[in-house]
């Protein structure tokens, strides 16, 4: 069967969520051992959103990220070594063993970072955005954030701000239903954040995450608008996560939002699909592929920040400042 | 015809200011300018003023009034190269756009490992005395100080705001620039042409043997009238402005405890966990037993800063205070 999308593309999807989902069972296999210092927030159930999102960006482009980091990390070119590593607080870690998981970043990947205070990222990705209009050379900023945050004033600020000085950002809500423990319903009146959009002026979306070209689809539309200077737009991605709000939480989700995110699986739904529609071509054996190649990966970066040491007694006071730190950080 | 340009002239510190920043701006396209009212209007206190005439708006911003927003945009700016100056309307303002600063500005060098710089000035008017009372006059620089990752700098007189500036412009780490509004009008010799003073270093504005008065921004001012007073008492002060608090000239202060043995620690902001009370916990830890004196402190007191000139006066350190309390320390 046909399919607008290159082999590539519909492969490279598929690559994304399952490299997510294998790097995450990592995750919580290190947290389990007491190989991470710290909790894990895992995206298992939002990969749809995640990979379909990063995947309408070019390299160049850039993005904020949240508490819920991993999957945007990984989606947008972080090596799996350097992000396993950092959830071990390795020395060898995307940040040296100095942030953590709610703090992953790698200017090299264009990811200016995840974010431990729900909505800081939104003005971050204003000023990424202001960057690239005053330098006008095209790039693009996606804003990732969850439904939790839109209830924040920082939320109205930004898309205000945004919207009035027309910077290139995508903000893309992934709207799971919950913060922490509560429900959405409990904290706001507007069903579908996408509504918002109209009091600002700008274009919105919406899409399902349980169908990761349609997410492909719709950020790839909001991404053009974005870098052909017709301003902000807002995207809300409905997803729903399986693994609640961090790895082990003890958070009692009703059965019938735990059953809907079982069935809305991404992976699952797309592997149908490939197999289904064979589009392009694909078949059993480029998903096996896939798998075994993402498998290997993780497996990799598993042995990798095992092996890797723990920072040393200079890191502690290294990087407060670009230099003279011994001055600053004694008196 | 003499067409040399003037080694320096008379300046008042809000032109001191805005040459710097025009200065900076010239020679780096990147540097840009943030807040509210600053285009053509100059900013409320008229420090960006032929700003927006000279750069355009696409580098003196004018943003709602949303400091979260803006503050917040700024650091992204400066994460990925801009070097963005924020203005906000007035220090006490801060309270609305803490994150940026708290979470983001001060931590992201480290937090990432040392990948990411935010060079970023945040530029904001403290201080009491123009009876704009509690919400507009604050000293919060104890605020800033004691988050490790910030710079705090407080110039007092003209050529100090202009070399400061234009050297917290080109630092690669955030930089809080607080302006003392009742300085704004105070003139002195500037220099001409570009002459960035380094974060760190403490000034001697009088030199002296007998007390060593540490202060910075507007209380430079009354400690050099103290000193004068005091002078003609026969005791000689000595002032040393810190001009920055972070990074801290420790050397200064060595030297010039070393040789007076006597410290009195001036400070507008309110004395209960003010920056004072550390300056004076490190000389204590330093010089205990050299000490000819116990260190002594003026601060504000811990009120909230009054509206009524009479209370407010009486709020913060005057004149006579420093006399007094320098007078106190140095007995004849």
């Amino acid at each position: 069967m046909s399919s607008p999308y290159s082999k590539d593309l519909l492969l490279g999807l598929y690559s994304s969520m399952v490299r997510i989902r294998k790097f995450e069972h990592k995750a919580a296999e290190a947290f389990q051992q007491g190989l991470c210092p710290s909790r894990v927030h895992l995206c298992s159930g939002q990969e749809g959103s995640v990979a379909g999102a990063v995947g309408a960006l070019d390299k160049w482009d850039w993005l904020t990220s949240t508490h819920r980091a991993i999957g945007h990390s990984l989606a947008k070119g972080a090596p799996a070594r350097a992000l396993l590593a950092e959830l071990m607080g390795k020395a060898t870690g995307c940040c040296c063993g100095k942030g953590g998981g709610m703090h992953l970043a790698d200017p090299e990947a264009g990811l200016l970072g995840a974010n431990g205070i729900v909505g800081a990222g939104l003005p971050l990705a204003n000023g990424s955005a202001l960057a690239a209009k005053l330098r006008k050379n095209g790039e693009v900023t996606l804003c990732f954030f969850g439904d939790g945050a839109t209830n924040n004033g920082v939320f109205h600020e930004s898309l205000n701000i945004a919207s009035v000085w027309n910077l290139p950002v995508v903000y893309l809500c992934e709207n799971n239903g919950y913060g922490i423990s509560t429900a959405i319903e409990k904290v706001t009146r507007t069903p579908d954040i996408v509504a918002r959009a109209k009091s600002y002026a700008i274009t919105g979306l919406s899409v399902n995450s349980d169908n990761v070209l349609d997410v492909y689809a719709t950020v790839s539309q909001a991404v053009a608008e974005a870098r052909a200077g017709r301003g902000p737009v807002l995207v809300e991605c409905k997803t729903w996560r399986q693994a609640g709000h961090y790895y082990g939480d003890p958070g009692e989700y009703s059965p019938a939002y735990l059953a809907t995110a079982a069935e809305k699986d991404p992976i699952a739904r797309y592997t149908v699909y490939l197999l289904e529609n064979g589009p392009q071509g694909i078949g059993q054996a480029d998903l096996d592929a896939v798998v075994k190649a993402a498998e290997d990966e993780m497996n990799d970066a598993w042995r990798f920040a095992l092996e890797s040491p723990f920072p040393g007694p200079s890191g502690l006071t290294s990087d407060v400042y670009a230099a003279d730190n011994d001055r600053s950080v004694a008196r | 015809m003499n067409d040399a340009r003037p080694a320096s002239r008379l300046l008042t510190v809000s032109q001191a200011i805005n040459e710097g920043l025009r200065i900076e701006m010239r020679r780096n396209p990147e540097v840009l300018l943030i807040g509210e009212d600053i285009g053509a209007l100059g900013g409320i206190f008229g420090v960006t003023k032929g700003l927006l005439e000279e750069f355009g708006p696409e580098r003196v911003l004018e943003p709602p009034i949303a400091e979260y927003g803006f503050t917040g945009l700024a650091v992204g700016a400066a994460m990925r190269g801009l070097r963005p100056v924020v203005e906000l309307m007035f220090s006490d303002f801060v309270s609305v756009a803490m994150d940026p600063i708290l979470n983001q500005a001060a931590k992201m060098r480290y937090m990432s490992g040392g990948r990411f710089s935010v060079p970023l000035v945040l530029r904001a008017p403290r201080g009491s005395g123009d009876h704009y009372a509690g919400q507009h006059s604050q000293c919060l620089e104890a605020w800033f100080t004691h988050i490790p990752g910030l710079k705090v700098v407080c110039p007092s007189t003209p050529a100090d705001a202009k070399g400061l500036i234009q050297s917290a412009v080109r630092d690669p780490d955030p930089v809080i620039f607080l302006e003392h509004k009742l300085t704004y009008n105070r003139e002195g010799n500037v220099p001409a042409d570009d002459a960035p003073i380094p974060l760190g270093s403490a000034d001697i504005k009088r030199s002296g043997r007998d007390l060593t008065i540490i202060c910075w921004s507007r209380q430079m001012f009354f400690a050099l009238e103290a000193a004068a007073e005091l002078a003609a008492a026969g005791i000689e002060a000595e002032v040393l402005d810190l001009r920055s608090l972070v990074p801290l000239d420790w050397a200064a202060i060595k030297e010039s405890v070393g040789k007076t043995r006597r410290v009195l620690i001036v400070e507008e902001a309110a004395r209960r966990g003010g920056f004072g009370a550390e300056l004076s916990a490190q000389v204590n830890e330093e010089f205990y037993g050299a000490l000819a004196a116990p260190v002594k402190r003026l601060a504000g007191k811990n009120v909230v800063i009054p509206f009524s000139p009479g209370l407010e006066e009486a709020a913060i350190p005057q004149v006579k205070d420093i006399v007094e309390a320098a007078r106190a320390a140095c007995p004849r």
